[in-house]
């Protein structure tokens, strides 16, 4: 199984260097490796059927606790079925659509990326290899949703799909790591029969608030659900593929997923249920006022989403069957569709509804394939939408006081999404075919066939649903319940009040799509409204963390060397301050301080005279000059004070100083006085605060005993080793050598450096 | 004695860091170089001072004897000026270059790249 995921990755890697090498061959061999995956898949289901499912593990790091752990049962299986069928064709119908394209190795590159990381996320029983896979999918999308990236559009989607997936991604990683903190586990399947254990941990709560951001972010719930829409800018194999059949189906995987665990519990079905429904009649009508075919197909899909969180909260068996039917119902119908849009845009260049009519005169095949597909959403018999919606009806009728509003609500959804379906796939292709789109041509088959075959599947399956039943829906089924299900799929169940129900959804559907003309006016009145709408709010609140951080950033990071010294200095003094106050009592003991003698104490005057002269002085040469004296009044210091060495390098060091100053002043500017009072007012008080405060720290410092035993090493060892009497020395170019060389170094450098400044003549650019 | 060097070593760090909140880049260096002095000086203070007795073995003896002055700070200090020195020569130096430039040592006026003048 680890071949399977992994194959993708190293298909990904390969294929933009095969495809380069290939420019003029159909691209369509590229489908050879979902197929093989699609039918290496098909043939475990044996194995699944007899309820072993199957498990693999390959050591990665195991220290903590991350392996690559595969697990295939039957939920997984529903999922890998999908992911490497809609793949095929998807990828077939790629090699037409994309036929040419510049940087169409690119995309195929990133497609199976997804695709392997998508395969990974449904098979990974590793909490954290699933949130790997999790995050690599939210990748591979974004570059999918930028592929047109000279788009300003495409661009904007994508980040915005990344940013609203990625922190959901975020929330993910908590959730997992609580799992892991309450169960000391590191698989999901061996968490299940933990799970009366962990609903009554304390950390439930939180567990379950990080997994449903995480869900609701990827699989477009409200009010995460505009980042779906606005992925449209992507190609439309890439809306078929992640954003309607596979991806956004994730977040609902996980919950899937995560039943057995966390589920049956009142957070658990009350938050889906809430969440669930609102999000399914919130976009299943939002969806009857788009006239971009791609829009009514977004809006649709976050409500079929909807539906699936939905029937996930019921969470009871008749529920959970349900949504898995209906995930296999939404794939194949909603894919088609599609499929069907890439095909109109392509050909006739529009995707607006109001434009559209009688394109079944010019490309019949395509025609039918969408109707098809319009009737299995519709739930009308004999297709398989019709099965699902069947077992819609039959959870919401089953969940005792709530049954009536409950389905009401999937009523209310349904119908909405009948007329969606009907103007995405009906209404383009009947009625009068306008006058421009007369030269308009059937494409290539590579594109229309696989719209027909998951158009065809859909009506096939309501037909016999006893196809599926065995072989896919059971072992779904329990592997979401825990136990053996006992239900038996069929078309008819002859008249009984699902059947009126189900009669009175198409009945009302049907009228309200003859009603209903979706128009640009009427998109605008809806649009008005989209001030309040989750979206502008949330791009509000991203807005405002962007202007926080360049406010924030701009007023630290000015580009004032001086602000940025204030910054620091303040901070620190603040720092100081407050240590020194709360902790420190001064011990000032003069007894062991030396004396002061009279000449100590003039040059003393000296320098402080000096070093006031040096900051006030109003000549530049004034100030150098006593700069000098300050230096020389240091040589004087450490002569008193047994540093004779000091003295001599203070001096030598000094004089240069001056007398470079002194060579580069005269072709300076006037010293200029550049700040106000004010400005001088506030730095001389930052500076004597500092100042102030390294005394303080000097005299606390000095009140604490010394370690001597570094420098008894040294007088004792200066001579003995080092074999000189002047210990500073021997320290120097002794004991610490290299030190020394390095020194030398950076001063030769500094030489070199200063050298080349002085020597380099300006180029005539420079000069002005 | 001592309290009057912690009160110099005040004095040095408060003009240094006064200096270095100029827009003058003369300033700038100037500040720079009292700021360096006050640390060798506190270095030197806080190795405990000695009057009279530099860190030297005499003729006839193989060790320092009973009261010395601390050569580790001393040594430390020395390397410190001398790498200070460095620093300051090159940037007299390229205070000097950048004027010829730009004609200004105003920092303010500097704020781009070659590329942008």
């Amino acid at each position: 199984m680890l071949t399977a995921v992994i194959s993708g990755f190293i298909f990904a890697l390969l294929i933009p260097i095969i495809l380069g090498r290939l420019k003029s061959i159909s691209t369509l061999w590229v489908a050879l490796l979902p197929l093989t995956l699609f039918i290496y898949f098909l043939s475990k289901i044996p194995e699944i059927l007899a309820g072993n499912p199957i498990k693999t593990s390959y050591q990665w790091v195991p220290s903590l606790g991350i392996n690559l752990d595969f697990y295939l049962d039957g939920l997984s299986l529903l999922f890998v079925l999908l992911i490497s069928g809609v793949g095929t064709l998807v990828f077939v119908y790629t090699s037409a659509y994309l036929k040419g394209h510049h940087y169409l190795d690119r995309f195929y590159a990133y497609l199976s990326l997804f695709m392997a990381s998508m395969l990974g996320l449904v098979l990974s029983d590793n909490i954290y290899t699933l949130f790997l896979f999790w995050e690599l999918t939210s990748i591979s999308s974004f570059f999918l949703i930028g592929f047109n990236n000279d788009k300003e559009d495409s661009r904007k989607s994508a980040l915005t799909a990344l940013a609203i997936t990625g922190f959901g991604g975020l929330f993910l990683l908590a959730a997992m790591v609580g799992l892991g903190q309450i169960t000391d586990a590191y698989q999901i399947s061996a968490m299940a029969p933990m799970a009366d254990a962990i609903k009554d941990h304390s950390l439930y709560g939180w567990v379950l608030f990080f997994l449903f951001i995480a869900a609701f972010t990827k699989s477009a719930q409200f009010p995460f659900h505009f980042w779906l829409p606005g992925a449209m800018k992507a190609p439309t194999p890439v809306s078929t593929y992640l954003h309607s059949a596979t991806m956004v189906k994730a977040g609902v995987y996980l919950l899937a997923r995560f039943t057995p665990v966390l589920g049956n519990h009142e957070w658990w079905n009350g938050t889906l249920i809430i969440v669930g429904a609102l999000t399914m009649v919130y976009a299943a009508i939002h969806a009857l006022f788009r006239i971009d075919l791609k829009g009514i197909l977004a809006y649709s899909t976050i409500s079929a989403l909807g539906i699936l969180v939905f029937l996930i909260g019921l969470g009871s068996p008749d529920a959970l069957l349900a949504a898995s039917i209906f995930i296999l119902v939404h794939a194949l119908y909603k894919a088609t569709l599609f499929l069907v849009t890439g095909i109109i845009d392509h050909e006739t260049g529009t995707r607006d509804v109001t434009q559209l009519g009688g394109l079944n005169k010019v490309m019949l095949p395509v025609g039918i394939a969408a109707m098809l597909a319009a009737i299995s959403n519709a739930g009308i018999p004999p297709s398989f939408g019709f099965v699902g919606k069947d077992l819609i009806y039959e959870a919401t009728l089953g969940m005792g006081d709530l049954a009536w509003l409950l389905t009401c609500l999937a009523i209310l959804t349904n119908v909405a999404l009948l007329v969606a379906g009907f103007v995405a796939g009906i209404k383009p292709f009947l009625g009068k075919l306008p006058e421009k789109f007369k030269n308009v041509h059937l494409p290539a088959p590579s594109m229309y066939v696989p719209p027909l075959i998951l158009a065809g599947l859909g009506i096939l399956f309501g037909l016999f649903p006893g196809v599926l039943e065995g072989g896919l829906i059971k072992p779904a089924v329990s592997s979401l319940t825990g136990a053996r299900p006992d239900f038996h799929l069929q078309l008819w169940h002859g008249f009984n009040l699902i059947f009126l129900l189900s009669l009175i959804t198409i009945g009302s559907g049907t009228i309200l799509y003859f009603l209903l003309k979706p128009s640009e006016s009427l998109l605008k009145k809806v649009t008005a409204f989209d001030r309040f709408s989750p979206q502008s709010l949330i791009m509000g609140i991203s807005r405002g963390f962007a202007l926080a951080g360049k406010g924030w950033t701009g007023f630290f990071q000015n580009g004032y060397l001086r602000y940025y010294l204030i910054t620091i200095l303040g901070f620190l003094s603040l720092l100081l301050a407050y240590r020194l106050f709360i902790g420190v009592d001064l011990l000032i003991n003069t007894d062991v301080m030396t004396e002061v003698t009279f000449y100590e104490a003039v040059v003393l005057l000296v320098m402080a005279v000096a070093i006031l002269f040096t900051v006030f002085s109003k000549s530049r040469l004034a100030a150098v000059a006593s700069l000098g004296v300050v230096g020389y009044s240091f040589c004087l210091i450490f002569l008193f004070y047994s540093a004779p060495d000091l003295a001599m390098t203070q001096f030598s060091i000094d004089t240069l100083t001056v007398i470079l100053f002194v060579l580069v002043l005269y072709n300076l500017p006037k010293y200029l006085k550049l700040s106000d009072t004010r400005v001088r007012i506030r730095d001389g008080l930052l500076s004597l605060i500092f100042g102030a405060l390294i005394s303080i720290l000097a005299l606390e410092v000095m009140s604490e005993s010394l370690s001597k035993e570094t420098t008894e090493y040294y007088a004792e060892n200066a001579y003995l080793l080092g074999k000189g009497k002047n210990v500073v020395n021997v320290i120097l170019v002794d004991f610490r050598g290299f030190d020394t060389m390095v020194e030398i170094t950076v001063l030769a450098i500094a030489a070199i450096g200063v050298f080349g400044l002085l020597k380099l003549h300006l180029r005539s650019t420079e000069k002005e | 004695m001592e309290l009057l060097l912690v009160i110099i070593i005040g004095l040095l760090y408060a003009a240094g860091i006064y200096m270095m909140l100029r827009r003058s880049l003369v300033k700038l260096i100037i500040g720079l170089i009292l700021l360096g002095n006050g640390a060798n000086l506190l270095i030197f203070l806080l190795g405990k001072i000695v009057k009279g007795e530099p860190p030297i073995i005499g003729p006839n003896e193989k060790m320092l004897g009973e009261i010395y002055a601390d050569p580790v700070p001393q040594a430390l200090i020395l390397t410190a000026i001398v790498i200070s020195f460095g620093l300051q020569a090159f940037a007299i130096i390229l205070i000097k270059r950048a004027y010829k430039v730009v004609k200004t040592d105003d920092l303010d006026e500097m704020y781009a790249t070659d590329e942008d003048l």
